[in-house]
């Protein structure tokens, strides 16, 4: 085996060289620009180019469809059915006015249950609550084989395209992306636990970690309005899509997380984290106590030395087509709310977090073998509870601005039924108007 | 997820199903779309439990009988309904006007005709096949959409009302043709009819 040693050094030699090669320019072109917070603008051409490259995909592949004359299948983005606009009440008025019974007192018509049978059946094809725990269809291929539903419209070109875009991915970006990574937790872990130790004040390292994470996911972020930014003293409300969301808005400014303790890796950060600046982290049995929540989070925002505290009222990640019901714990504790929307451009890597069908591991893997993650962030005007509004109508009243802002559905379903079944007193709500408007059954 | 779908659905089958229920080509993966990502089990077929998943249909006073129209074979627990019965099932709320462009006079009647969609209203009540309406079969649908909001003794008498109304026989249950006769003024085609989008 001796003539294989000359080969030897040179591997080593080679390997060693490219090594080198690879972290200095790390180094340079992303690492030192993070920490001081400088951007070279090579994510944004990067954007630009990958848009185009779409746009041609989605041409060829409607260019193949036709030529076979076949259909090409878009997503149901407008609907499958146009819903009747008409709501329970007016159709029975409706039943009852045109019927010629010779009784007075209109009853019961038998042709009511059509009515209940055909909303029935419309939330059967199409219901407002379970696709927004899956992730949103796209209009055109972004040459993911994840988010592609014409395999048999690909012709070679787009094929090859789609291969050496599989190459890029998972041979340069992936790799960059895991090292970017391993080094922004390594920083703060190791940074934090020094600062620990020295005399106590606050340092902004957080943002600098937070920023060197931004670019392992290679995250395009636009923050919209920053004079309205959370200050001290307050609690930021965001609507949830991915745990992401926390070194989105973190990259930004300094917030105070809230969260359950966790055990492994997460938790190392979690403790690391603590020792630089406050945050509230609950035991799990100290989950359910709400009045201790409650009062860990007022004593914080008492204190107008601490970050705002940052808070996802919905409790779960939905797949950002819409916002729903805001619990309304965060809004009963009395301090300015900042609302904060975010908005992900689902073209260049679906962000949303399926916990049912991913674990976060595997999770976090596909985020980093996507394009980029591309998303919007707009800070709103800070709002309080006013004069004879309770909490809930508060919390209704904010989750509808971000909605607004964001361009989401304003949903009142609860994001809980992902897991779980839907309240018996919806039911009975029903029935109750149905009895009501059903005819006069008079109680005499 | 909707990815794999429309690469499962061969075009031999899209073809069957646009003749037997007439809905179009992109109507029929479209749905079936829809029909994936209620299959949390993954195994092609929709149980009960897949349907009740749905909040809107939870909530829904007759949403039980409703999910029963689509398992044909009865009230067994195990009962799994495919893409080809789930698609014969929504066929009856297509709109009428549909129907115009491929008048096939040899064909049989559609699905969606004004007798079908009556049919199925009908089996919304008659929950025993027996092609009759009894008195306790309305009483019972009767409490599922009043609730707890209505006394027995209301209820009771407004069930014999209705019944007195509709039965010609005598035998104090609605058959299916008196059933017709009660809701000839009703507009059925609209009140049993989805726009589907094309």
């Amino acid at each position: 085996m001796g003539w294989l040693l000359p080969f030897d050094n040179l591997l080593c030699m080679a390997l060693g060289i490219s090594f080198t090669v690879w972290f200095t320019s790390l180094l340079v072109f992303i690492i030192v620009p993070a920490i001081l917070g400088v951007s070279f603008g090579i994510r944004k051409l990067y954007m630009n180019s990958l848009l185009k490259i779409f746009e041609w995909a989605t041409l060829r592949m409607e260019r193949g469809a036709k030529e076979k004359n076949q259909h090409l299948y878009k997503p149901y983005s407008n609907g499958i059915i146009a819903k009747e606009m008409s709501t329970l009440e007016q159709e029975i008025q409706e039943l009852r006015s045109s019927s010629t019974t010779l009784s007075s007192e209109p009853e019961f018509e038998m042709a009511d249950i059509m009515s209940f049978c055909r909303r029935g059946v419309e939330s059967i094809v199409d219901d407002e609550v379970t696709k927004r725990f899956s992730a949103e269809e796209l209009e055109s291929w972004n040459l993911l084989t994840r988010s592609n539903y014409n395999f048999r419209h690909i012709s070679l070109r787009l094929s090859v395209l789609w291969g050496l875009g599989l190459l890029i991915r998972y041979s340069f970006l992936l790799p960059l992306r895991i090292t970017l990574a391993a080094t922004g937790i390594g920083l703060l872990v190791v940074l934090t636990t020094i600062v620990g130790f020295l005399p106590s004040g606050r340092y902004k390292i957080h943002m600098m970690c937070y920023r060197i994470c931004v670019r392992a996911l290679t995250a395009i972020i636009t923050y919209h309005n920053s004079e309205n930014k959370p200050k001290n003293g307050g609690i930021c409300v965001a609507n949830h899509t991915t745990p992401i969301d926390v070194i989105i808005l973190a990259n930004d400014g300094c917030y105070s997380m809230v969260g359950q303790v966790h055990g492994g890796l997460i938790g190392v950060v979690q403790r690391a984290m603590v020792k630089s600046s406050p945050h509230i982290w609950f035991e799990r049995s100290e989950v359910k106590d709400r009045h201790l929540v409650a009062k860990m989070l007022s004593n914080h925002v008492a204190d107008k030395t601490n970050h705002p505290i940052l808070i996802f009222p919905e409790g779960t990640c939905i797949n950002n087509t819409s916002v729903m019901m805001f619990k309304k714990g965060s809004f009963e504790i009395g301090c300015t709310v900042y609302p904060v929307a975010i908005k992900y451009d689902p073209r260049f890597g679906d962000a949303f977090w399926n916990s049912g069908k991913f674990g976060m591991v595997s999770y976090l893997l596909r985020m980093m073998s996507s394009w980029a993650i591309v998303c919007s962030v707009w800070y709103l005007p800070p709002v309080n509870r006013e004069e004879g509004e309770d909490a809930v109508q508060f919390a209704n009243r904010v989750k509808a601005a971000i909605a607004r802002q964001g361009g989401l559905v304003d949903l009142l379903w609860d994001g809980g039924l992902k897991r779980g079944k839907v309240k018996d007193t919806f039911r009975e709500e029903q029935q109750k108007l149905y009895s009501k408007v059903g005819g006069s059954f008079s109680p005499g | 997820m909707g990815s794999r779908a429309s690469t499962l659905l061969r075009e031999e089958e899209i073809e069957e199903i646009k003749k037997e229920t007439g809905f179009s080509h992109s109507q029929i993966t479209r749905l079936y779309s829809r029909f994936t990502s209620l299959d949390k089990g993954e195994n092609g077929t929709l149980s009960r439990e897949d349907f009740q998943r749905i909040p809107e249909l939870a909530i829904n006073p007759l949403g039980d009988r409703i999910i029963n129209a689509f398992f044909p074979e009865g009230l067994d627990r195990e009962d799994q309904v495919n893409f080809r019965g789930f698609m014969r099932t929504l066929a009856h709320f297509r709109p009428i006007e549909d129907n115009e462009k491929n008048k096939d006079p040899t064909a049989s009647e559609p699905l969606n005709s004004r007798t079908n969609k009556l049919l199925f209203a009908f089996r919304l009540y008659d929950l025993d096949r027996d092609d009759k309406i009894s008195r306790d079969e309305l009483l019972q649908v009767l409490r599922m959409m009043v609730g707890v909001n209505i006394s027995d003794e209301q209820l009771g008498s407004i069930a014999d009302r209705t019944i007195q109304e509709a039965d010609q026989n005598g035998d104090n249950s609605i058959s299916f043709n008196e059933f017709i006769k009660v809701l000839e003024k009703v507009d059925v085609e609209q009140k049993m009819s989805i726009r589907f989008l094309h």
